[in-house]
């Protein structure tokens, strides 16, 4: 079959950068309970997420591709929390603060997973595989919507973080 | 109490007038006067309309001797005919209580004290400006109601927006109606009730989604109920969890599990999808979105919701028979759908069966996205919502420019970096400290709030500086600094606009109690002190009474959907409720929006781009002119998803809040209304049979509910409820609790002590309708 190296290498990048945004909207959850439309809002994303692993794990499969489509363990802590930790010199970070770095995290995991499964889209069409494409066409809508969200979240949140400062 | 209004209150809707499809509904006059005394006794009659519920019913009230003795309903307006409701009638006798707030108080050395009017404002403008000064206008916020007059909210929001230049304004309408707003902007581009209440003399369906109408609505009932006592009567569609009064007279009745609303919905648009059950040339002319609905509906089966929502499938297919039969459908949406899990979502798709139907602008078809206060369409169109004035678009730079023209202000005075700011957003800024002074106006959020342990806990933080302006002290004005007391009802002019969106006028009858101020005085007085100036240097607040704040709101409304400009005071008084837009071209007002197409939708003229419906995420402009390049109906369709909290172990329960006919809100007035009062005194719980005798329960046993956010006590009443689900109503706070301070404090009372504080990503309200309990016997 051809293609079937570029189909390894844009599955297994949208695998990863779904695995991350998983990893991530969990945390992002666990880590802001109290700001309460961000966690349940991030939970319902991880959800979608996860469904996106399953289908891509299904369809890997049925190329022989092996990929977990249940990759994802209990939330770590996410490179976002750390980056934050990191920006405020080691200070406690404020909690406004944290959780702009971690939303703009979200954003950019998510764009990430964007171009992934662009790159698998674009791959789908060129092998002229409909069951591929059909999987980008379900799924990749749903990734921009996260990118949507974070981008709005941003926005919404992000005066009064700074303005209080 | 006589035996007449004992018989009254045994039937709570009056004696039946039946009528016909078509015919006018007839005239009923209702009407309750202190005792010892009849209408030939009344000195002054003076117009109004009900402050108890969002209906709109218009009456006079009869004055003797400067006080009010009675009230007798407007036969002549359109919304009634004459008829009142139980809370019309007996209501008004809580505006004598000697309960009432006369003196302004403030707080020294911990304890509130009176005071004089110009120490409280002066304080509260003091507060304002050092923390301007200190921390910005990101520092203040407004919390106010959806039971005061279109001239109050104009001032507000003047005063917030304009003069504060805050982004932090938002009313308890986005605890009962920011789903309507939010509802109407997706589909249609912009708030505003397509129907009106005179589509029930025409409807074939009237389709009710979690309305229970005969309590929340009572005279809109009564004329339901005459259709139905009448000539080829209407069927109802009925979707509630409760087999209510509305329920027992439907056709079809759907008692979905808690949180699923969507489910179902999208079921029935399904039906009409697989059946083609659809008018096509209507949604190709006045919609967009077809193809993607149909698409994403194809797995939508009633075999699958049914699982969801534990409804059987056969029933589903009934209720969409139902609609795919006739064209005549009005469809009514209420808090059962906009306090639930994905609210917005579910809203929408009611919406959407309509728009499908090609059920619009003509009689006896139209939507009508209800409100849950007198004046909740007021607080939204006048910019107090976390709306823009004239529902005005944030994102829209020309809309902007508009109100900064009205205002005579820089436009970069105006907040627009986002949507306004919604109260459950305003309570977290307060909680992390950011907003150190919040005033309230007309509303008691530590009853009505969610999760009310966290609502005292904000309230009583230290950096927060609190105003609580209100007609008697309440559990909130406890937490003030600052209380301000206000006129109501009765007792100051202004206009008001129902869930038809038919504006009364509403007369000042009598005096204020003491000292108390109209809250459009309270505000004018806090604007001067403030010295509020446009950008010319001259005062920003030039109106100072209620007519000239009418005039100022009309010119904001001009060319917008909500156009008052054909209005006056004399003409309300005269004529009784009008509809707007009423305009030099529709001088009568409209009776239905969009009976010539969508009018309102267009990029350039829509109050908003649309959100996600399921994240809530922004649609931005450039997405909205390509998706509704020609200003149509938007057909946009929403997947479930499972509730946030579900059954557990521990929680086995599913957890509603809701009303009774008897009580409005915190019972502040009602509580204080004996004939009402007398037949809802105290909290209790509703259970179904089986669930009931599981527990060992029977009518009248002591329960307490107990959420992972707190536990309350109350008397069970078994009913024809779904099995799982309890039913709590949350009027019951502590002002009243036998045993004095003491028990109070307990707080072991008010529904929203359980409630959790999770809201729909779309229009921000609260879910009060979708949580977790166990019930446990007191032993």
């Amino acid at each position: 079959m051809t293609g079937e190296a570029g189909s390894r290498y844009a599955l297994s990048k949208v695998h990863q950068a779904e695995d991350d945004l998983v990893e991530h909207l969990v945390a992002v959850a666990e880590r802001h309970a109290t700001e309460h439309e961000v966690h349940h809002v991030a939970l319902d994303l991880a959800r979608w997420s996860r469904e996106h692993l399953a289908a891509v794990a299904g369809t890997a499969q049925a190329r022989g591709i092996d990929l977990d489509p249940h990759p994802h363990g209990p939330s770590r802590v996410s490179r976002a929390a750390q980056r934050a930790t990191a920006v405020m010199g080691g200070r406690r970070p404020e909690p406004g603060v944290l959780l702009l770095e971690d939303v703009e995290q979200l954003y950019l995991l998510a764009s990430a997973a964007s171009l992934a499964w662009e790159l698998l889209g674009q791959h789908a069409k060129a092998q002229r595989d409909a069951d591929l494409l059909g999987v980008v066409t379900t799924c990749h809508p749903r990734t921009l919507r996260q990118v949507r969200w974070a981008n709005t979240t941003l926005r919404t949140v992000s005066p009064q973080v700074l303005g209080s400062l | 109490m006589d035996a007449r209004e004992q018989h009254r209150l045994q039937r709570l809707w009056g004696e039946r007038t039946p009528y016909a499809a078509g015919e006018t509904w007839p005239v009923r006059v209702d009407e309750h006067y202190a005792e010892g005394v009849t209408a030939d006794d009344v000195d002054a009659w003076f117009t109004t309309a009900s402050l108890l519920h969002s209906n709109g019913d218009a009456m006079r009230i009869g004055v003797r001797d400067g006080r009010i003795v009675g009230v007798r309903g407007r036969d002549d307006d359109r919304v009634n005919h004459g008829r009142l409701d139980v809370k019309d009638l007996y209501g008004w006798q809580a505006n004598l209580s000697r309960d009432r707030l006369t003196q302004p108080l403030v707080r020294r050395d911990g304890r509130l004290e009176p005071t004089d009017w110009d120490t409280a404002i002066g304080m509260v403008a003091d507060r304002t400006k050092q923390l301007l000064a200190d921390h910005g206008p990101g520092s203040i916020g407004f919390y106010t109601t959806g039971q005061l007059f279109a001239e109050e909210y104009w001032t507000l929001t003047t005063i917030a927006r304009a003069g504060i230049g805050t982004h932090h304004l938002d009313g308890n309408t986005r605890l009962c109606t920011a789903t309507a707003g939010e509802a109407l902007k997706e589909t249609f581009g912009s708030d505003g009730q397509p129907a009106s209440y005179r589509d029930v003399d025409h409807a074939e369906v009237i389709a009710l989604f979690g309305h229970n109408v005969a309590e929340t609505q009572p005279v809109l009932w009564m004329r339901m109920l005459d259709r139905l006592a009448g000539p080829n009567p209407p069927k109802l569609l009925v979707v509630d969890p409760r087999r209510t009064k509305v329920a027992e007279q439907a056709t079809v009745h759907l008692a979905p599990r808690s949180g699923t609303n969507l489910a179902l919905l999208d079921a029935l648009l399904h039906e009409l999808l697989v059946n083609d059950w659809v008018d096509h040339d209507f949604v190709d002319a006045h919609t967009v979105g077809f193809d993607e609905l149909r698409a994403r509906a194809a797995d939508w089966t009633p075999a699958w919701a049914s699982e969801i929502c534990d409804v059987p499938a056969e029933d589903i297919r009934a209720a969409a028979r139902l609609l795919g039969a006739h064209t005549r459908i009005l469809a009514t949406v209420l808090q059962g759908v906009y306090q639930s899990h994905q609210a917005t979502a579910a809203a929408v798709q009611v919406n959407n069966l309509v728009l499908l139907r090609g059920a619009l602008g003509k009689p006896g078809a139209g939507v009508l996205q209800m409100n849950g206060q007198p004046t909740a369409q007021n607080t939204r169109e006048c910019g107090a919502n976390g709306d823009l004035p004239g529902f005005r678009n944030w994102a829209n730079d020309e809309h902007i420019e508009q109100l900064a023209r009205i205002w005579n202000v820089d436009p970069m005075q105006v907040p627009h970096h986002g949507p306004p700011t919604h109260a459950m957003n305003i309570f977290r800024y307060a909680e992390t400290g950011s907003v150190r002074f919040l005033w309230i106006s007309g509303t008691n959020l530590a009853v009505s709030l969610p999760e009310l342990h966290r609502i005292r806990s904000i309230l009583a933080s230290e950096g927060l500086f609190v105003v609580v302006q209100d007609i008697f002290e309440t559990e909130t004005t406890a937490f003030a600094d600052v209380v301000l007391p206000a006129a109501t009802w009765g007792e100051k002019t202004g206009i008001f606009t129902n869930a038809d969106r038919t504006v009364h006028l509403s007369e000042q009858a009598v005096e204020p109690p003491g000292e108390a101020r109209s809250d459009l005085d309270i505000f004018l007085a806090y604007a001067r002190a403030m010295d509020f100036r446009d950008k010319d240097g001259r005062p920003l607040v030039h109106w100072n009474d209620p007519e000239s704040a009418f005039a100022a709101w009309q010119r904001a409304s001009a060319g917008r959907p909500c156009d008052y400009t054909g209005l006056t005071y004399a003409k309300l008084r005269e004529h009784g409720g009008i509809q707007w837009p009423c305009t030099a071209d529709a001088p009568l007002g409209t009776e239905r929006l969009y009976t010539d197409g969508i009018s309102w939708a267009s990029a350039d003229l829509s109050e908003s781009y649309g959100r996600d419906l399921v994240t809530g995420a922004s649609v931005e402009e450039v997405e909205y002119r390509a998706l509704n390049p020609d200003g149509k109906a938007v057909l946009k369709a929403a997947e479930y998803l499972p509730p946030h909290e579900i059954p557990s172990t521990d929680y086995p329960f599913q957890l509603t809040t809701g009303r009774t006919i008897f009580h409005f809100h915190t019972r502040t007035k009602t509580g204080r209304t004996p004939e009402l009062n007398d037949q809802a005194p105290d909290v209790w719980a509703e259970l179904n049979a089986d669930d009931a005798a599981q527990l060992g329960v029977g009518p009248g046993t002591l329960v307490d509910i107990c959420s992972p956010r707190g536990r309350i006590r109350a008397a069970a009443r078994i009913v024809p409820i779904r099995r799982g689900l309890v039913f709590v109503p949350w009027h019951y706070g502590y002002w009243d609790v036998q045993g004095g301070a003491d028990a109070a404090a307990a707080h072991d009372r008010a529904a929203n002590e359980l409630t959790i504080t999770d809201w729909d990503p779309v229009s921000k309200q609260p879910l009060f309708k979708t949580a977790v309990c166990r019930v446990e016997v007191v032993r």
